[in-house]
């Protein structure tokens, strides 16, 4: 920051008071002394001025930042910001400027976003600066470099400043930057070599092809680390939705075809939740999250005691008398709450992505899915292998009889575990809310992968329907970029077809005696 | 096989006296083979008896279904195999006919192309796909239209049962595979009309399809193949091999362990009903006058179960009953209020398998038995 002034300082106002009617040298010693001001709103204020967005009112003379929009100039005021209605366009007059202004404008922007306090400033301000600087900015930036701590704003100084100098004459500047730039992986530092191969055969050109191969190389990884991160995301998307299913399928197993339509609770009851708390969307998951438990698992135990229990033993039955619930319950949403997708608003914590580098960026939310998936699973794999309920869960499942001559309430238990895996789907439609629209469609669209997933993985093995899930879901989106998305669902459902000929029991099948009956 | 022809007759008539509700049903396929075109053709319009032409493609419809139903039946009743995904073989089947059809249309189509059917005009595309060659043949459809789900049952069943998938995977997988082919079929570059499918169908054989006459003989047709796949079905249920085929339904391995090649027998009922669906399916699209991907959704499949559950599985009666009953139903519901309907139908897979496991077939059979009981019990009382 520059120090002092010489003459006293002024408030903003009144420079920009005397900037409206000024001659052109005047203004350039104004906007010097805007510089030195230690008014925060003036970055922001110059930037408009440089954009032509700053106006003043001819009635009265006061200073607004204006945006057009269909019905007049929507203005604020520059200094405050706050609103000051909407406006005819004549009504304005704007702050004139020639080039030379300009320029010194585009200086002093620089210099003060590069030596501002804040760092996600100063980091904008650079990420602003590449690709279109000028010589004057590369001045500043060559100055602010000096100061600058942060590690990471300093190589984006850097290139910015290498993007300047791989322009210039002198060949050696030219070799020194294009090393700098083979580095970097902003779009702009690629486009910029793309440039200087194009020269002819020089070393330049040379150097610039070698920089070019290695970015390249560097996009790539880059590339299929993103489709795995998407695979990911998906595998999780899948491993939340078979779980449940792998609960109820595989330790029970009851086929629930109604798991989907559970999920689609879940999920109409985060709609629900963000309805009732609107102002606190930002919480509402964690409203949600616990809610969908609850209500999907009182909707299973409800099936399990009012249906499933009199079809214990006859599977097929079991999958027609749940495919009949999944309609009641899509008719049912259909009618309480229209036909028609309702969105789900995300949580702000939730959107935005995180930038690894200029490459490589992961969307939060598919972030947040893939760890909640990981909790959930683990949460689930400890009730079953920790608490006296999952003891009681796999005695059933093992040996009913046995365990009922222990003093277990098999009746209860199945109740229990069912609701766990329909409190599970819930849960799982909380996450599937975030990721697509909330419609009575939802749960046929995963009730089949999930099926698959949990047959893939081995009926009655938590493990394995996490490595089918996973694996599925990374396959299936390094298939996508080749054949497509439709048809590489397709060959996903035909490789799995052809795999269950060869594993009819999935890749980790169980063992004894319990299998054959 | 050295049978005579007297011995044909026998087992015939043996079927014929046997079976109650095949007689029932092959008097009533009679009346309305003849009735309809009668009440349709040469009853005026107006009268009170008149038939009109909707109600015939509605008839129509449910005998296809019917047909359908019978060949679930078959793999589901008889052989234990539940398929969720016989609708598949029924919508190819469907498509086979669907592509004859559309070749018929030729220059009378949008754009007035001789030779490509009008959706691949409008994708730009300059020749036919190999797969559209012979499709302008009646003979060569029908062979498809028999070729296609039969190969593709075969295939499919080989894999499986070879395998042993069984119970529930295999209803899985069959379902997976239903939603594959929907998903293929919905894409515009599979040169089956992607979304909309096949439609604009203008005539069959030279028949205008739009003429009543037209589709009172696709009626007649449809009743006479019906008879016919159920005698032959009930033929094939009765014959030795079903008599295996329902071994293999209560006690598979012990079937195995008697000698009898359990996938063999499993891969021919399952491949022979696929063929049915197909030829359903074939019937089915002259009279509607459309096919699209969405007969291939898992849902139609499922439905097509719970027809079969309504009815009585293993009764090829109640498969034909089933159909007709709950098909009725859903026109009926969807007619006044079609938001009722899933409620309607889901509340059905719910009742039925809990209440009637052996569906309407074993509810009369309940009445009956009881009827008699009384009446044995009353006769007995009138005795003394």
């Amino acid at each position: 920051m520059l120090p002092f002034c010489v003459h006293a300082q002024r408030d903003a106002a009144t420079v920009l008071a005397e900037l409206r009617d000024a001659e052109f040298d005047v203004k350039s010693a104004l906007i010097g002394e805007l510089e030195s001001s230690s008014d925060h709103a003036v970055l922001a204020l110059l930037k408009a001025m440089l954009a032509g967005d700053l106006y003043y009112l001819k009635d009265g003379g006061r200073p607004v930042l204006g945006s057009v929009s269909d019905e007049g100039v929507v203005v604020r005021d520059a200094l405050t910001g706050e609103q000051a209605g909407v406006v005819d366009k004549r009504e304005l007059k704007k702050f004139t400027l020639n080039n030379t202004l300009r320029e010194q404008l585009r200086a002093v922007i620089a210099r003060l976003s590069l030596n501002s306090n804040d760092r996600a400033m100063r980091r904008a301000a650079v990420k602003e600066l590449i690709g279109n600087m000028g010589e004057t900015q590369a001045e500043q930036v060559r100055i602010s470099i000096a100061a600058e701590k942060d590690h990471e704003i300093r190589s984006l100084m850097e290139i910015a400043i290498a993007l300047v100098e791989a322009g210039s004459n002198d060949e050696a500047r030219q070799l020194s930057a294009i090393s700098k730039l083979s580095d970097s992986l902003e779009p702009a530092a690629l486009a910029r070599l793309k440039q200087l191969s194009d020269g002819g055969d020089g070393e330049v050109s040379q150097a610039a092809n070698r920089a070019i191969a290695q970015i390249e190389g560097r996009l790539n990884l880059y590339a299929s680390a993103e489709t795995v991160f998407f695979g990911l995301s998906l595998g999780s998307v899948l491993l939340l939705s078979a779980i449940g299913l792998a609960i109820t399928f595989g330790v029970m197993g009851v086929i629930n075809m109604a798991h989907g339509e559970l999920m689609m609770i879940g999920a109409y009851t985060t709609y629900v939740v963000q309805l009732l708390m609107p102002n606190t969307i930002d919480y509402s998951l964690f409203v949600a999250v616990p809610l969908a438990f609850i209500v999907a698992g009182l909707v299973g135990i409800g099936i399990e005691r009012g249906v499933i229990r009199f079809l214990y033993g006859r599977p097929l039955e079991t999958l027609l008398a749940t495919f009949g619930i999944s309609l009641i319950l899509q008719q049912a949403v259909r009618t309480i709450f229209s036909p028609l997708n309702r969105s789900v608003a995300t949580p702000s914590w939730m959107s935005g992505s995180w930038e690894i580098n200029p490459a490589l960026s992961l969307t939060y939310n598919r972030l947040y899915i893939i760890i909640f998936s990981l909790f959930v699973f683990a949460a689930l794999l400890l009730i079953l292998k920790r608490t006296a309920l999952g003891l009681k869960v796999r005695a059933v499942s093992q040996n009913r009889q046995m365990a009922q001559a222990m003093g277990v309430r098999s009746g209860w238990v199945d109740a229990m575990t069912f609701g766990l895996g329909s409190g599970i789907a819930g849960v799982a439609g909380v996450a599937l809310s975030q990721l697509t629209n909330v419609g009575p469609n939802l749960g046929q669209a995963y009730i089949i992968d999930s099926f698959l997933v949990v047959v893939l993985g081995g009926v009655g093995n938590l493990w394995g329907t996490f490595v089918a899930a996973m694996s599925l879901g990374v396959f299936n989106k390094l298939m996508e970029p080749w054949v497509g998305a439709v048809l590489a669902k397709i060959l996903l459902l035909v490789l799995i077809i052809l795999f269950i000929q060869k594993r009819p029991r999935g890749l980790f099948p169980q063992r004894g005696r319990v299998v054959e009956s | 096989m050295n049978t005579s022809p007297s011995q044909y007759q026998s087992i015939l008539a043996r079927l014929y006296s046997s079976d109650r509700g095949g007689r029932i049903l092959l008097q009533i396929l009679l009346a309305l083979a003849i009735a309809v075109p009668i009440l349709n053709l040469a009853v005026p319009e107006g009268a009170a008896l008149h038939l009109s032409t909707y109600t015939v493609t509605l008839l129509g419809k449910y005998l296809c279904f019917a047909l359908l139903a019978i060949a679930l039946d078959l793999v589901w009743g008889y052989c234990g195999i539940l398929s969720l995904g016989h609708a598949a073989f029924f919508a190819l089947g469907g498509y086979a006919m669907g592509m004859y059809l559309m070749r018929q249309i030729g220059e009378r189509g949008v754009y007035g192309n001789p030779e490509l059917p009008d959706f691949m005009v409008f994708l730009n595309w300059t020749e036919l796909p190999w797969y559209w060659y012979g499709f302008d043949q009646f003979w060569f459809a029908v062979l498809m239209v028999l070729l296609v789900p039969g190969m593709l049952a075969y295939v499919f069943g080989y894999l499986a049962f070879r395998s042993r998938v069984t119970g529930v995977y295999l209803s899985i997988i069959t379902q997976a595979l239903t939603y594959a082919l929907m998903l293929a079929f919905f894409r515009n570059e599979m040169g089956f009309g992607g979304n909309n499918g096949l439609t604009d169908f203008k005539d069959i054989l030279g028949f205008a399809l739009h003429e009543d006459a037209t589709r009172v003989a696709l009626f007649v047709i449809t009743c006479v193949v019906l008879a016919a796949g159920y005698l032959l079905s009930s033929f094939i249920v009765r014959s030795k091999m079903g008599r295996v085929v329902v071994a293999i339904r209560d006690a598979e391995s012990r079937a195995r362990f008697c000698g009898y090649r359990v996938e063999s027998y499993k891969l021919w009922i399952f491949t022979f009903s696929a063929v049915l669906a197909g030829v359903a399916g074939a019937l089915y699209v002259p009279q509607v006058g459309i096919i699209n991907p969405s007969e291939f959704s898992p849902l139609n499949s499922i439905e097509l179960v719970v027809w079969v559950a309504v009815g009585g599985r293993g009764s090829l009666f109640g498969a034909v009953l089933g159909a007709v009953v709950v098909n009725y139903a859903k026109t009926f519901f969807t007619g006044f209020a079609p938001e009722v309907w899933l409620f309607f139908l889901g509340a059905l897979f719910i009742i039925v398998t809990i209440f009637l496991p052996k569906g309407l077939i074993g509810l009369f059979d309940q009445v009956k038995e009881k009827v008699l009981a009384h009446r044995r019990a009353g006769g007995g009382e009138a005795g003394l």
